[in-house]
């Protein structure tokens, strides 16, 4: 048996027996404070897994650079192709930097890519013969290249700005809130936890922390996701988690500094050349390989048309299944210095946002009405929102109708399988279940790229699956839902398009009509949820009445025309059709619409 | 030596023991005593002789400690109960191909199951869906075909669908079920392989009805080409690619039903339109028609996609609502559609 190293109030309890003695781990105290916040699962941040990413950065750069090339070589195949790779790389560099600049771009950029590496490049394509690999000033800006997006993926992690982060951001939220609450100071604290509600097995998933490595996966809808995902964590006691932030949001100086100390690590979105994707998924692997939690957006950018989604980018999913693998193959040392003993396991979970409205939701609704189709053209101009807007959001919580759901799904591992507590994986009928011998192929572990592939897919699944199951519906998601059906069904021969242009007068629903469908899809909602397909907030199951009033008073409150409201009459319109379909979308996936 | 696990001693579980034989020992389970003896003594099973490779084995746990790979070849009706009992001896490593026609159905409250009901996709579960639901096995596949026991056993030529996601299993099938007579091809399109091999079903009960009526080829080329098109609208409709419905596994195994008269579902059309009563051929026949109940399905599925299938809904009228078989083909022959390919 493994010798554990007792450490503050997480391991202890001795044992002896006749003839060996040894420590057994205790089960992890769970205790919420008045603030609502649980205690930290590992109590000191030095011996948090991110916090030896930083440590070790030098070496974990070096580790980085040396595989990102030999995949990227591997993936060449020949070093005649390697070159076509670098010479296309190039090209596109020189295209983004010409097209899409930003601030926080190194002010050598052009210099390297135009002047250094172009010349490099043609000057081994005249002259060298590539029989015999790469010539050694290729192979040189070869790492040059792999070196600088690697030094510009990784971030690193401070506790200091974490302690101040974590001191100081709910203090300003307190005091920014207090100016929207009647100015009762003492009552605010209460109020932001009463708003953000988090759901799930969150014992559960604290226990895990200490059992293996933790990847979360929410749904995307907003650009303040991270910022409340980043919070919920911390609320539920885990250890800072390293996630991915989009470079565009590195353009803001104060959260750049802020997020790049607190765990982020840049993704560059313009950047679609296979070296950097290569880079950038090395990364994800290797930092979840050494046990430390991390956090990404599996649908890789914020739902446009303002669904849950419907697929998953798979690559950085790709990664999370090779880590695990490979910590089967090989005793890969653990960042953390706390549990000794954290096994070499994945644990996924899921996690659902669900907001009444969203504050991008204009941008994103249209983008996706402009896009359809196109995604591969779209290029991405988006800002994080301003500071305003971020302000109204952050009132907006402590208003007496809004709330966020934040849901977290169940712990799987990466086939899928519900854990225990001590991260064993568990089949239907609760039996053990030896994950490792997924990879087993003739008696021995192998690597096989096309099963893997087919595993991650099937890990997709599972997510999306629990997106769905754990989908908390609130008003806003039906009031809009039912409007836009009913309007759909009342014109039968437009198109998407043709409904979103419907003049004002022809978007009146009678009320008494409008209340029986709420009515009816009310009760398939109950019933699907009996079935676990997914939840319904407790809202909604209130006087009928009620819950239209609840919706319509929560429904995309900060947009200047309302997605759904009220006429004089007392019957149902909305302001804005485009909004009405963006949060009607949220409600796409469960078949509801058949019923209406 | 490769060693070949195979799940049912029926008919085709006996064949394909023989046919896998060829490259590996074969580790055939058997339920009954009487049937181990057979072929651990007489070497003789179902009127076919057994292959030296091919052992019996009474024990599902002996199968699964012994074969990594695994042919379940059992009736759809006790394919979940065949699975739950062998599910506490596989482990991930286990790869199964099963080649059970036949689709569970999950219905949320107790519906009365006499009259279809509108099936979604979550309601019905392939073979594969059930290995999967009740056993930690992943890699899976399903075999399906112009397959009829009997030409196999006399070593007749014909060939298969191996089809499963993984590359592996597609590999790992390959050589096991290979043979002189016997070809094998892959696909990826476990879904619309498993509902070909499904769906031909109601068809093999309309061929079996046009040769009660005595009509010839035309009529049951109609059938075939026209009910190949609901076949395909419903695997569409479940997530499934067009493709497979092309293959071996759709139009091959569909030509081959309804041109085989020896089939139970051929059997029941065929008495049906010689005047007996469906409940009387049912009790007489004292076997499970796979199609009958494949009937119902497809008109639950074609409920809920809003298809119009005209073959599923003239079989429906008559075996589920008393309607005459001189009334379907009237309905059939008269209905509204008129295009001819209306299915990609």
């Amino acid at each position: 048996m493994k010798v554990l190293i007792p450490s503050l109030n997480l391991y202890f309890g001795i044992c002896f027996t006749h003839h060996i003695n040894f420590i057994l781990p205790m089960s992890l105290k769970h205790e919420i404070d008045e603030q609502g916040e649980y205690n930290f699962v590992i109590p000191n941040i030095k011996d948090w897994p991110i916090y030896d990413v930083n440590q070790q950065k030098t070496e974990f750069l070096q580790d980085l650079i040396a595989r990102t090339k030999e995949k990227i070589k591997e993936m060449a195949g020949s070093p005649k192709k390697l070159h076509d790779i670098l010479a296309r790389t190039r090209y596109l560099e020189q295209i983004r930097i010409q097209e899409e600049p930003w601030r926080v771009d190194p002010s050598d950029d052009w210099r390297f890519w135009h002047k250094k590496v172009r010349k490099v490049l043609l000057k081994s394509a005249t002259q060298h013969n590539y029989d015999n690999g790469l010539s050694a000033s290729e192979e040189a800006i070869f790492d040059d290249i792999i070196s600088r997006y690697a030094h510009e993926i990784v971030g690193s992690f401070r506790p200091k700005t974490y302690h101040l982060a974590s001191k100081v951001l709910p203090r300003f939220l307190s005091r920014l809130l207090n100016t929207f609450s009647s100015r009762k100071f003492f009552k605010v604290k209460y109020r932001l936890k009463d708003r953000l509600k988090i759901t799930g097995q969150i014992e559960l998933i604290r226990e895990l922390a200490t059992k293996g490595t933790l990847v979360v996966v929410p749904t995307h809808f907003s650009n303040l996701d991270s910022v409340l995902v980043g919070w919920s964590l911390h609320t539920i006691g885990l250890p800072a988690f390293l996630y991915g932030a989009g470079l565009n949001l590195f353009n803001s100086r104060i959260f750049g500094y802020f997020m790049s100390r607190l765990g982020a690590y840049r993704l560059d979105r313009r950047k679609k050349n296979p070296l950097y994707m290569e880079a950038l998924k090395m990364y994800s692997q290797i930092v979840v390989e050494r046990g430390c939690h991390s956090l990404f957006f599996p649908g890789g950018t914020r739902s446009r048309s303002g669904s849950i989604e419907t697929r998953l980018k798979l690559g950085l999913l790709g990664t999370i299944v090779e880590a695990q693998r490979r910590n089967f193959v090989e005793d890969i040392p653990k960042y953390g210095k706390e549990p000794t003993d954290r096994g070499n396991k994945v644990f996924i979970v899921p996690l659902v946002l669900n907001y009444h409205f969203v504050l991008e939701a204009k941008r994103l609704i249209d983008q996706h009405l402009k896009q359809s189709g196109k995604e591969k053209y779209y290029i991405d101009k988006d800002v994080f929102p301003s500071s305003k807007k971020a302000y109204e959001f952050l009132a907006s919580m402590v208003g007496e109708r809004s709330e966020i759901l934040l849901s977290f799904g169940k712990p799987i591992d990466i086939f899928g399988h519900p854990v225990d507590s001590e991260g064993n994986s568990l089949d239907s009928n609760g039996n053990f279940v030896d994950i490792e011998n997924y990879f087993v192929s003739n008696g021995k572990m192998s690597e096989d790229k096309q099963r893997d592939e087919e595993y991650t897919r099937l890990l997709g699944e599972h997510i999306l699956k629990q997106f769905y199951q754990y989908n908390v519906v609130i008003s806003s998601d039906l009031i809009a839902f039912i409007a836009f059906e009913l309007l759909k069904k009342r014109n039968p021969k437009f198109d998407i398009f043709g409904l979103l242009r419907l003049p004002e007068e022809e978007r009146v629903i009678d009320y008494n009509d409008y209340i029986e469908t709420v009515e009816k899809i009310r009760k398939e909602l109950n019933i699907r949820a009996k079935l676990g397909e997914l939840q319904v907030a407790d809202h909604l199951n209130t006087d009928i009445h009620r819950l239209v009033n609840h919706g319509l008073s929560n429904i995309g409150l900060y947009h200047t025309e309302r997605p759904v409201r009220k006429t004089e009459n007392g019957d149902i319109t909305s302001d804005n059709m485009n909004l009405l379909y963006y949060y009607h979308n949220r409600l796409l996936g469960y078949e509801l619409e058949k019923l209406i | 030596m490769s060693y070949y696990g195979v799940i049912g001693s029926g008919n085709f579980g006996t064949a394909m023991a023989n046919v896998m034989a060829l490259n590996g020992k074969v580790l055939i389970y058997v339920r009954r005593q009487e049937v181990y003896d057979n072929i651990l003594h007489k070497r003789f099973n179902r009127g076919q002789k057994m292959h030296p490779n091919v052992r019996p084995t009474l024990s599902l746990e002996e199968v699964a400690e012994n074969c990594k790979i695994i042919v379940p070849l059992v009736p759809s009706s006790n394919f979940r109960d065949m699975m739950k009992k062998a599910a506490p001896c596989l482990t991930p490593e286990h790869i199964l191909i099963h080649g059970t026609k036949g689709l569970g159905l999950s219905i949320p409250s107790k519906t009365e199951m006499d009259k279809a009901i509108p099936l979604r996709r979550e309601y019905i579960q392939t073979m594969s869906d059930i290995i999967q639901q009740e056993s930690v096995v992943i890699r899976v596949g399903c075999l399906s075909g112009p397959n009829l026991s009997k030409e196999i056993a006399n070593n007749e030529p014909t060939a298969t669908v191996v089809a499963s996601r993984f590359d592996e299993v597609i590999s790992k099938g390959k050589e096991a079920l290979r043979g002189s007579m016997f070809r094998v091809y892959g696909s990826h399109d476990v879904l619309g392989v498993e509902l070909a091999g499904v769906l031909k079903n109601i068809m093999a009960l309309g061929a079996g009805m046009l040769r009660g009526l005595n009509f010839g080829e035309n009529s049951k080329a109609m059938l075939i080409s026209r009910g190949l098109g609901e076949m395909i609208k419903l695997g569409n409709a479940l997530g499934a690619d067009t493709t497979a419905f092309l293959g071996v596994a759709g139009v091959g195994d569909l030509v081959a039903t309804c041109s085989s008269h020896l089939s139970r579902n051929h059997t029941v059309g065929y008495r049906l339109a010689k005047g007996e009563e469906l409940q009387a051929i049912v009790t007489d026949m004292n076997q499970v028609v796979e199609g009958i109940k494949t009937v119902r399905i497809a008109k639950g599925i074609a409920m809920y996609y809003q298809l119009e299938l005209p073959i599923v809904e003239g079989l429906y009228r008559v075996l589920y609502e008393g309607d005459s078989i001189a009334n379907c083909m009237e309905y059939l022959m008269s209905h509204g559609f008129d295009k001819d390919v209306d299915f990609y």
